[in-house]
């Protein structure tokens, strides 16, 4: 017994999406309650229907939203634990919610204000921060510094970015992977971008303009790189039998993970003994397993794959570790087309994804996902019948999650 | 040059932690790196190495170690090259290297450890290098563990 086919998406919302710190005078809050009734309105439902809250990376507070919006009662309040990795798997947590009858209406979502909070780490706080990261996944932390950040606090690697290029240099050190790669990433990823109204980068990049942008931290440079947004997107699952009767049509869920092998662990961010034969990935591999049992389906069935990307060269790797080509081989794979929307065997990141379009930690390639399988995508992937959502690479649970037109 | 951050120098990342917030499991390898010496706990049952120190071992869950000393020496295992300083202050140490690094004397995952790596020619430095480690003795509590080219 799994959850597929069980539920499905039925309402998305969000807010405008917003360069860092100009979503000013809203608040993360209000984006999320701005996003939640948006989401509502798109099924053709109220918070008289709303009785649960699945999300990640404690993205809100399912008590403050509740007495703010008047939800008459919350029967299920769960965040998945760590980051942006939980992303796509707290659609699946939403699903297993409402087939074991704890929920009948669930809300995901991300709201995201990088005013004062920079997830890119800059001021000295957030340098501090990141170096002496807690051993704890409560939001309350540990008690203080601990032990463990005294063997990593004064190395210089201050930022997620610090982090993954290491994933990245010992891939390209084993497979010959090449920015080249990186950068068919980027410039396919801006291409989608630029037909987007939602869009906050829309300049194209040509591989010139990739070669003589600024290298933050080698293998990566500048467009390598995610943006730092702001915005909220919400959606709304509900049971297949439910979705039948309202507004759109529905995005059924086929199958969702989260997790990974134990010894990813919070992978770089504070652990690095990950064993040998995962470092080099994007530690989606036991997550795409799952998923594609689960749904029954291959990756060959796969029409448009939307891959959290924070990090170009973490694309690449997802692409190997879902099985769109051999390990080792994701460089070649992207350099040969395959992810161009139009004309690639696997449209990637058809919205311009995290790079290029807005970084709301994962949420609009959700959005992107259902309304490519709805038919209304401004970059419509022709025949759009089944689409993948990921979360992560990040500290575990990374996740994935099939999703189905009807 | 004088900041926040101390006395910079070009290529070597500031001690910005000056004390280790030691307990029991991590304050022997303090110890032995006030004195130069680098040491790694090693499981008493089936021999795998963790650091940093933790109180299980993840190959078979149980609590006895043995701090065993390593030669210091090592294999970069991967790498990034830091050219953009995240704090403006930061600016006269860049470019600089960070790393994983592979102890000698160990068996490969488990006793890796993530660390600047100075000395180098940034633009040349590559997986598979060999380097050895060197503390910085910032105080009577911490002694920063970096490596450099083995010499
Ligand atoms: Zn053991």
């Amino acid at each position: 017994m799994t959850i597929k086919d069980k539920a499905a998406i039925v309402g998305v919302g969000a807010t405008p999406y917003f360069k860092r710190g100009q979503s000013f005078p809203e608040s993360e809050f209000s984006m999320a309650c701005t996003a939640i009734l948006a989401a509502l309105e798109d099924a053709g439902l109220t918070v008289n229907d709303l009785d649960g809250f699945s999300i990640y990376s404690s993205s809100c507070d399912p008590a403050a939203v509740g007495a703010e919006l008047g939800v008459p009662e919350i029967r299920w309040a769960t965040t998945t634990t760590s980051g942006g990795g939980g992303c796509a798997g707290a659609l699946g947590v939403a699903a297993a919610a409402i087939d074991g009858g704890m929920a009948t209406t669930v809300v995901t979502l991300m709201t995201l204000q990088q005013l004062n909070k920079r997830l890119g780490g800059s001021a000295v706080g957030g340098v501090l921060a990141y170096a002496m990261m807690s051993d704890s996944a409560s939001p309350y932390g540990g008690s203080g510094v601990p032990p463990s950040a005294a063997f990593t606090a004064n190395n210089g690697l201050l930022s997620p970015g610090h982090s993954f290029a290491q994933i990245a240099s010992r891939h390209m050190h084993l497979y010959g992977t090449k920015r080249e790669h990186f950068a068919e990433v980027c410039i396919s990823t801006r291409d989608n971008a630029i037909k987007r109204p939602t869009a906050l980068r829309t300049e194209p990049i040509t591989l010139d303009d990739y070669f003589n942008a600024r290298m933050i931290n080698d293998p990566l440079c500048l467009f390598d790189y995610t943006m730092e947004s702001d915005g909220a997107v919400a959606v709304i699952t509900t049971s297949v039998e439910r979705a039948k009767d309202l507004k759109q049509p529905p995005v059924t869920i086929m199958a969702s993970a989260h997790g990974g092998s134990g010894r990813w662990g919070p992978a770089l961010f504070r652990y690095f003994q990950t064993p040998d034969d995962e470092f080099a990935s994007s530690g989606h591999r036991p997550v795409a397993k799952r998923i594609f049992e689960m749904a029954g389906i291959g990756p060959e069935d796969v029409d448009v794959a939307l891959l959290y990307d924070h990090f170009s060269p973490m694309v690449i790797m997802q692409l190997e570790d879902y099985g769109f080509c051999p390990i080792g081989e994701g460089g070649p794979f992207v350099a040969d087309g395959n992810i161009r929307y139009g004309t690639g065997s696997i449209p990637v990141n058809t919205h311009g994804g995290n790079l290029s379009e807005a970084y709301i930690i994962g949420m609009t390639h959700v959005r992107e996902a259902v309304e490519q399988l709805r038919g209304t995508a401004v970059n419509q992937v022709e025949g759009a019948e089944i689409a993948l959502v990921t979360g992560g690479p990040a500290g575990l649970p990374v996740s994935g999650t099939l999703l189905r037109k009807g | 040059m004088s900041t926040d951050f101390g006395e910079l120098t070009p290529g070597v990342f500031p001690s910005i932690l000056k004390e280790t917030n030691a307990d029991y499991l991590t304050q022997p390898f303090w110890d032995a790196a006030r004195q130069d010496r680098l040491v790694a706990p090693k499981c008493s049952n089936c021999g795998t190495f963790r650091l940093p120190p933790s109180a299980y071992c993840f190959n078979c869950q149980q609590r006895g170690i043995d701090w065993v000393e390593l030669p210091g020496t090592a294999t970069i295992y991967s790498f990034t090259i830091v050219r953009h300083p995240l704090h403006p202050d930061l600016a006269p140490i860049c470019p600089y290297v960070s790393g994983v690094v592979e102890l000698d004397g160990t068996q490969g995952a488990g006793a890796r450890m993530l660390v600047n790596i100075i000395d180098v020619d940034v633009e040349n430095v590559k997986i598979g290098d060999r380097v050895e480690i060197v503390f910085e003795h910032v105080n009577d509590e911490m002694s920063t563990p970096r490596f450099r080219p083995v010499r």
